[in-house]
Parts: C-alpha cells; structure tokens; sequence
C-alpha cells in the first residue's frame, strides 16, 4: 500500500473581521495517493477553494489563517515551514490551477518570460534551456505555434488557450501534486472537454495526483478517483467516485444529484433544496445542514456529529444516514 | 403547422396557429475599426442569418458556446439592437425597424431576465421600485398605486412582501434572480427571453429558480427564448432546440428528438463533451481539435468545417442552408443533403 503523498488532518482556517469569526474550513480530513485523482465539490461558500488555498499556504492576508491541524506532504510538515521554503515547494513540487486564467496569469509579461520564470527558479538552467523546455512544454499540451506563442501576451489568447499555458506552466517542474481550482468553470464545454483530457495526461505522464476542486459533479464524474463533499467547512461526504454517483448517503449529496438536471433524464420538476447555506460566521452547533435536509429531527441541530466510517472506506457525516 | 405534430407529451401549453415570434435571416454585423480615423477594416459577423419561428406558449432553447451569437440575438429580438439585415415580426407586427414611440407602445409584450443578477438591478433603488418601474415608465400605475401587484409578484416569485423596502445588495444572487423575474412578468408580457438566466448560480439555487419560471410560464400563459450554453439545463426547459455556431442556426429541432438523436456533427460533439454525472448515460467522447474561429474571419463555406471530424469536399467551399430533415428537424450540413427536402421552416 503506498504512502500518502498529502495528508491533511483536521484542517482549520478561520478569517476574522471586526468581531466575527468565519469558519471558512472547519475541521477538514484529506489525503491523496501518488496519482490519485481526489475531488472536492461543493457550492459556494462550502469552504472548498480555502482549503486548497490553506495547503499552498496563500491565503489572503491579514484574515485569514491556520488556525489549527496539520498539513503534511511527502512526509514534511507544511505549516513548519518558512516562506522561503514554502516558495521552493510551490510552482515546483505542487502547483496550482486558478479558474480565472486571465487573472491568474500575469498580462504585462509574454507567456514566454511567465514560463521560463518558474524553470530559472526552481531549476538550474540557462536562459536558453528553459526557453526551450518551455516550448516543449507547450507543444506537450497542445498550444499550437508553440514557438510564437512565447512571444505573444496573455489577452491575445483564447480562454482555452490560457488555461493551457497555465497548465503548462504549472507542469514544468513535473510536481508530485497539481492543485486544480475549478480549472474548466470558466471554460466552454467542448474546451473544457479537452482541458480534462489534458489533466488526464498529466496524470498518466508525469505521475502527477491531481485535487480538483469544483461544484459541476460531471466533471467528478468524468475524472475522480475519489471524492470529497464539502458543505458549510466541514467534509459530509468521503467516498470513491462510483460508489458516489450510485450509493451517495448523505442527505445533502443526495439532493445535489436530484437537483441537476441531467442530459437523458425526462424529470418534470427538479428537485430543489430549499433554504440557503448557514452563515459562517453563526454555525448552528449540530448539523449544518439539519435546516435544509428533509430527514432531520430536532437532535440532528443539537448534537455534534461526525465524520464516520459508515461502511469500509465510506465516510459520512450524518446520523440519519 | 397542425399540432399532432408537436410532441407526443401531454398539454404542454403550446398553441397552434399564428406564430408569436418570426424571424427571417436575421443579421448583425459589429464594425471593426482601427486608427485615429476608426475606419472600418472589417466586420464581427456575431449573427449570420437566422430564421425561426416561435409559437405561442413554446419554449426556443437556444444553445452555443461563447462567441456563437446567441446573445446577440436574444437583444436583436428584444429590439436593444438594431439588426443589420433580416426581419422580425412579433405577434404579426413587424418590428425590425421600430423606434422610439412606437417601439416603446410594444415593448411591454417582450421582456428580458439577465444572466448577471449582481449587475442587472439598479442598486440606489429599492425591490420595490425596481419591480414597479416598468409599470411607471409605461405609465400603466404610479409608484403608489402599483403596491399591491409589486407584492402579489413579490410573493409569487417566492420572496416576502417587506422585501420591497430592501436594497439588491442585501440579497443572495439567487434571490436577485427572482427579483428579476418578478420585474420581467410585471407587465404580463407574451415573451420572455431569458439570457442565461441560471448560469451564475449555483446548482442547488439553479433548480429553484428552473422550477419557478416553469411554474410561471403555466400560469401566466408566457413563451420563453432561453439562452444558455448548459445543454443538460436547455434540456429541462425547452420544448425545442437550437445549436448555434458562429453566428449561424446549425441545427434546430424538437428537444427529445435532438439530444436522442443529434444530426449535426457540432452537435453530437457538445453533447458528447458535456460532463454527465451518471456515469452509465456518458457517450461515446468526441473531442474537437482546435479552437473555435474568429467570427470576424469566418472559414470559407461550412463554419464548422475546420473542426468537424465528418467533413466532406463540398464543406469547404459551399455553406449549407438549414433545411428539414425529420418533421420539424432541421439541419444545416451536407451530410443530409440527399435527405434534406427544400421546406423552409414555417411553409405550409
């Protein structure tokens, strides 16, 4: 049985604003094998992003911060780190994918300088061998005129197109880890069909896990080994992909799978939740989602409930399950 | 067109007869300029000859990528812009060239829902001046005198009377949608184009909002064109279907029969790419090479062709015209040229 490449263990970041406390991650457990495909889906606010945020240690200054647990990688405790530590492990050893590539990308630098910056950093190479390996690496993800490409600025690309260089740029030190934000939210259906197939061959040539973080559950679907869902902070789901989709036993994972409507269902009326997400700043102190979920009785707000191993390899947090 | 040709469901609010919405080759052309003297170097071609036809009480899906055209001519109908050629005639008046007074007479008939809930209420007003105000501008109630159906839509749309004393920005996105909606049926308009109403919310706010204007549309009699580029949620609203690409209808045609069977090689492939959460329903996976071209250098002949995995001698050169194919299926592409009858949609 390998050993875990990451490993997360009730995780805790909270951003605090004037008098309120916002327990953006509360409590969160996660690990990820070597090439394992783990996804986190929730909505918004359901503390998703964070979390991946948290294990790059780039959260937002001066909210937010750890404020408990333990990050583990490769055996090294992330949050012992120094900057200048965390700096030689990010870009290098675990990149990261945002979901806005024109943002994420810097739009006053050719595409060319934004690659051979990552490679003049962590790798001891020349101005020429990165400049190289940059356009190997683009014509790997399939940029077309790789060699003119490094020359040109961010705005003059596609959004598909950007997400591919950012891809590329994250991939050019071959890391153990690639920390994927909602990485085809932005993009159309049938680019983002080729993005996936793209995170695929990453993972099959380099080696490389993948945590992709999203709210589409066909996108889980289509690339998850493993699945986590995240509601209100805290982890309500833990199961592999299959298991997910045809067995789901939380009463929340349950509704968002109703809720979609699908390509080949005939439905009348989707099912809907009512209700919206908690504040996080006031969390009820039992289950967070007793208020929306049809199952709850009046213990499930008052208890505290936990993540639990329901049946092998299966974890769920619910008493009703 | 007789009705025992619609679909086989039961009463779905769909009335034979004169069509409420037609439009004819429609067209819009964006200029581009360059230079101090912003001469015109060339053309965005974002719509590019679209005709269809939408009957009283029908849902028109219409569905596309970015860039494809479908927004153009959801605000081409709705008369925001000014089409560059082609005709449309609502409820049998032409309304290709209306302006200002005349317009303005027949506008309340055709109302709009936003994509962007956080940019489509005017934040200094409040909710209720915000639904009232078409009712005001068109001079059918004053502020005062509107309350009382400012409240009735309030509470049918699903939010609370008091709500009307509040601002947009105390509300969750999902909230703005139905305020929105309350602001686009406060004149009991005859249609309701919807531009990706849904996209900016999330899943679980997305099926209550999908639930309310289908609820809606029963009681108030509405017909819908619904912009989206989610073929799953184009899927659950619409009683027909159109794909667009570049600025063209490639194909066009009762919902169940398109997605069971799509003609189209573009789409086959969007429904093949769209991620299908139940894994036993996922197609076989078409992946398009390349990117989509620059609508204002359009290829040669079938706008598809550069990326179509079927194409075909002829694609190249000559442009295939949307033509019927199945009883109200019709498809742009020469793969159906042998089958393809010359009807245009709308004849007798």
């Amino acid at each position: 049985m390998a050993e875990a490449l990451l490993n997360v263990r009730d995780l805790k970041t909270y951003f605090h604003k004037k008098d309120l406390e916002i327990r953006a991650v509360d409590g969160v457990d996660l690990t990820v094998f070597p090439r394992q495909i783990v996804c986190i889906v929730g909505e918004s606010g359901s503390g998703k992003s964070i979390t991946a945020l948290s294990i790059m240690r780039l959260l937002p200054k001066p909210h937010g911060k750890i404020v408990g647990g333990e990050i583990e990688f490769e055996g090294n405790n992330l949050l012992k780190l120094t900057e200048g530590q965390m700096t030689d492990i990010r870009g290098n050893n675990i990149s990261m994918i945002f979901q806005e590539p024109m943002t994420a990308l810097n739009p006053v630098v050719t595409v060319g300088k934004q690659l051979t910056e990552v490679l003049l950093r962590h790798r001891k190479l020349s101005k020429h061998e990165s400049e190289a390996k940059a356009v190997e690496m683009l014509k790997f993800v399939s940029v077309p005129r790789a060699d003119e490409i490094i020359h040109e600025y961010v705005h003059q690309l596609s959004g598909g197109l950007r997400q591919r260089v950012m891809i590329a740029m994250a991939m050019l030190c071959e890391p153990k880890l690639l920390i994927a934000d909602e990485p085809t939210t932005a993009l159309d259906v049938t680019i983002q069909a080729q993005v996936l197939e793209l995170m695929k061959k990453m993972r099959q040539d380099f080696n490389t896990a993948i945590i992709l973080i999203t709210h589409d559950l066909g996108v889980v679907a289509e690339m998850a080994d493993h699945v986590l869902v995240m509601y209100a902070g805290q982890i309500v789901e833990s199961v592999d992909a299959d298991t997910l989709f045809h067995q789901p036993l939380h009463p929340y994972t349950m509704a968002l799978l109703d809720s979609i409507p699908s390509l080949d269902d005939e439905k009348e009326t989707l099912y809907s939740i009512s209700g919206t997400v908690p504040n996080a700043a006031t969390f009820p102190p039992g289950c967070r989602f007793a208020e929306r979920c049809q199952r709850a009785t009046r213990d499930c707000s008052e208890n505290i409930i936990e993540l639990n191993e329901i049946k092998p390899g299966h974890l769920v947090r619910c008493q009703k399950a | 067109m007789s009705e025992q040709t619609m679909t086989n469901k039961k009463p779905n609010g769909i009335e034979s007869g004169n069509p409420l919405l037609e439009v004819h080759n429609l067209k819009k052309y964006f200029e581009i300029t360059a230079g101090i003297w912003r001469h015109m170097i060339g053309h965005v071609r974002a719509v590019d000859g679209v005709s269809f036809i939408l009957r009283p009480g029908e849902t028109l899906g219409i569905v596309g990528e970015s860039g494809c055209g479908k927004s153009t001519t959801g605000r081409l109908i709705m008369r925001v812009l000014e089409p560059t050629d082609g005709q449309i005639i609502f409820d049998g008046q032409d309304i290709t060239k209306l302006r200002g007074q005349a317009l303005r007479a027949i506008r309340s008939k055709f109302q709009m829902i936003f994509q962007d809930p956080y940019a489509s209420l005017n934040p200094k007003l409040t909710v209720g001046e915000i639904i009232a105000e078409p009712l005001v501008v068109n001079h059918i109630e004053t502020l005062r005198s509107s309350q009382e159906r400012v409240v009735h839509l309030l509470e049918r749309v699903g939010l609370r009377a008091d709500d009307r004393n509040s601002y947009p920005h105390e509300f969750s996105g999902g909230q703005r949608q139905r305020i929105g909606i309350a602001r686009a049926i406060a004149l009991n308009p005859q249609l309701i184009v919807a531009d990706e109403a849904v996209s900016a919310l999330d899943v679980s706010i997305q099926s209550q909002i999908l639930n309310l204007m289908v609820d809606l549309k029963k009681e108030f009699k509405l017909s819908y064109i619904f912009i989206s580029h989610n073929l799953a949620v184009i899927r659950h609203i619409s009683d027909r279907v159109g794909v667009m690409y570049l600025g063209k209808l490639v194909e066009l045609g009762p919902k169940s029969g398109l997605y069971r069977e799509p003609l189209h090689p573009y789409t086959v492939a969007l429904l093949s790419a769209s991620p299908e959460p139940k894994r036993e329903n996922r197609r076989q996976r078409i992946i398009l090479q390349g990117d989509v071209p620059n609508p204002a250098n359009p290829p040669q002949g079938c706008p598809f062709h550069t990326r179509c995995p079927k194409v075909m001698a002829i694609c190249q050169k000559e442009a295939p015209l949307l033509k019927e194919v199945f009883p109200e299926h019709q498809v742009a592409c020469h793969l159906y040229n042998f089958k393809a009858k010359s009807k245009k949609e709308g004849d007798e």
